[in-house]
């Protein structure tokens, strides 16, 4: 893979946030590509930065990739959730691996740290939300730990200057695909997720909480898991800090942690880019792998 | 003189007051009280609107929807309102079986500087034909040029009128002048105010508000609400009859919704004490005051030392988990 011949060829539809600091990523990966940076607007500031480090791009959206279908094997849509409905139908027709950034509920959802192997085999895999990336592998551990989680709840807390347009019109969406994949992931039907947006200068780090109710826990059983699960998410969003380890309080499990980000498009608060990015990568990394494998073999 | 909009919170905010714990007989009680003394509009359910019983705000007795018809059942010339904040409820979840239990006003409420997540939430309500008005909380951390840039787009979203949170009870009546009259002369729409009185100026911000050009404000029995409380109805309303203001709200009957708040709701009458004049200060979330309260116990520490951290961190609406965390290093320090 030291070739650069040899890498995927990705597509990142979206110019925003998320698409720009996706972008810087694959730019420093060794087994991915950007063979063409989507957006709708070639003056937009993540084009302007696209174009400065001269990725090719195009401003037609979509299109782009309908009129020249073999310009990508995989397709990063970082637009909005309403966008991704509508892409998810044509790159499945082109046949394309796709990894949604938005919360579109379309795709299988991917945690890294729990189920890459599984994903590369679906079309469409959805990374959830950063909120999402953040606190499911937890919830998870707590799920895998007492067998009779009644509730969890997560809260995030996220710097305004990181909340780009997309983000801000999908709070919605995104309240409603983080508690799915709580409840998908860690088998309790009972979960709910809020999000805050904290102005406050100079910007917050990422920060997400995790409340949950249990008959009986086992707070030094699930210290060490917790512990090795955070280990595990350290290896593809290197940010990632536990701040308080689990404890009781009031009759709840609380754990804390804090993200910050690389500071490749935004600056190291944004850490909610960073992990849904890096996310993302992770499972691009993984599929290019495997792919490569496959022609090789 | 003008008509002000008295938008009565008792039955909201006044939930914080409680442990978001209104029963059912309660919430019938007061609701025909405040119904016979001709009050406009009355807003029901958890301290932080739809979708916030948590354990993050609090667990509500009461799922939302059992509250507001328990409401509605006594309402008829009052209107019903709710309180939506978008991040904890959604349009889904939340907003649509609102509509379908009868409430007929909707206040869309953001941190004040983040106003563009309220569009979604204020043009549902819109295309349902219904009243809507969009609410900054915690008016006191931005400038009155961000805030009248943030109502612009509440107005552009579509609400009728704007409402200013003073949620950590932090302003002062100079500040409130300030920054309604401002408001008033750019916007061209009605313009609210909801005082805290953390620092014992619920009353004299609210009246502030009304000479600055205000004609809608939100005030509770008793000043039943999160810290320190709000605004006392009764006595707003008296305040604002003695200055010639028009309310349509029966003096005696209002005096009369007093008493009966206080014997079935009010478990202790809010006043400014320790802990909210802190909160007052710190320019913090009045409804954090009882989390503060408990977990300064839980790690022995003191709670105006966390509430000054919360402040120093600025912290808003929502936050209630930081709490822990600064208690937490708070202990750890104290331990060291």
């Amino acid at each position: 893979m030291k070739d650069p011949h040899k890498k995927l060829k990705v597509a990142i539809l979206g110019s925003g946030n998320i698409g720009t600091d996706l972008l810087v990523k694959v730019l420093r990966s060794s087994y991915l590509e950007c063979a063409l940076f989507i957006g709708r607007s070639l003056s937009s500031p993540g084009m302007t930065k696209a174009i400065s480090l001269g990725v090719p791009v195009s401003d037609l959206s979509i299109d782009v990739i309908m009129k020249d279908p073999d310009c990508c094997n995989l397709v990063f849509d970082a637009t909005s959730a309403l966008y991704h409905k509508h892409h998810a139908n044509i790159l499945d027709e082109l046949g394309k691996f796709v990894i949604d950034l938005t919360p579109s509920r379309v795709g299988t959802m991917a945690i890294p740290a729990i189920n890459l192997r599984e994903c590369l085999h679906c079309k469409d895999v959805n990374v959830v939300t950063c909120g999402g990336q953040a606190s499911i592998p937890l919830a998870y551990v707590i799920g895998q730990i007492h067998k009779d989680v009644s509730y969890i709840e997560v809260i995030s807390t996220i710097a305004s200057r990181s909340a780009g347009a997309a983000t801000r019109i999908n709070l919605d969406e995104y309240i409603e695909t983080t508690e799915e994949g709580i409840r998908l992931f860690s088998g309790c039907n009972n979960a709910k997720a809020i999000l805050n947006l904290n102005p406050a200068q100079p910007c917050v780090d990422m920060q997400t909480t995790i409340f949950a109710k249990v008959k009986k826990p086992y707070l030094e059983k699930l210290r060490n898991a917790i512990d090795s699960m955070v280990k595990k998410i350290q290896c593809y969003v290197p940010g990632y800090e536990l701040i308080v380890p689990p404890v009781m309080e009031n009759d709840r499990i609380v754990i804390m942690v804090r993200v910050k980000g690389r500071g490749d498009y935004l600056p190291s608060y944004a850490g909610n880019l960073d992990i849904i990015s890096c996310a993302a990568i992770a499972v691009a990394e993984e599929y290019a792998k495997a792919t490569i494998e496959k022609v090789s073999a | 003189m003008a008509k002000i909009l008295i938008n009565d919170v008792t039955l909201r905010d006044g939930s914080h007051a409680v442990c978001h714990q209104l029963t059912k007989k309660q919430i019938a009680v007061y609701a025909k009280a405040a119904e016979r003394a001709g009050i406009p509009v009355v807003e029901v359910g958890h301290g932080n609107g739809l979708g916030a019983s948590s354990l993050q705000i609090g667990e509500s007795l009461l799922p939302d929807m059992e509250m507001l018809k328990t409401a509605r059942e006594s309402l008829v010339n009052s209107k019903l309102g709710v309180l939506i904040i978008p991040g904890i409820a959604t349009i889904n979840k939340d907003l649509r079986k609102a509509f379908e239990v009868g409430v007929d006003v909707v206040r869309v409420a953001s941190h004040c500087t983040e106003a563009d997540i309220t569009e979604r939430h204020i043009s549902y309500v819109r295309e349902r034909g219904k009243e809507v008005y969009g609410v900054l909380m915690m008016s006191h951390m931005a400038t009155t040029e961000i805030l009248v840039e943030e109502c612009h787009k509440l107005k552009a979203y579509g609400a009728e009128g704007v409402v200013l949170m003073d949620s950590a009870g932090a302003y002062l009546p100079g500040d409130v002048m300030e920054r309604i009259s401002t408001l008033v002369a750019n916007l061209k729409i009605p313009v609210g105010f909801h005082a805290h009185n953390n620092l014992g100026m619920a009353i004299a911000n609210s009246i502030a508000a009304t000479e600055a050009g205000a004609t809608i404000l939100d005030g509770s029995m008793r000043g039943f609400g999160a810290g320190a409380g709000n605004a006392q109805l009764e006595v707003l309303c008296a305040v604002l009859g003695k200055m010639g203001y028009q309310t349509g709200i029966d003096l005696y009957k209002v005096l009369d919704a007093g008493e009966i708040a206080e014997q079935e709701l009010v478990q202790i009458t809010p006043a400014p004490k320790g802990i909210s004049i802190v909160s007052g200060l710190s320019g913090v979330f009045s409804g954090f005051s009882k989390h503060v309260d408990r977990i300064a116990k839980e790690y022995n520490v003191d709670p105006r030392d966390i509430l000054f951290e919360l402040g120093r961190r600025k912290v808003v609406a929502g936050q209630e988990d930081i709490i822990i965390e600064v208690a937490v290093n708070l202990w750890r320090k104290n331990e060291h």
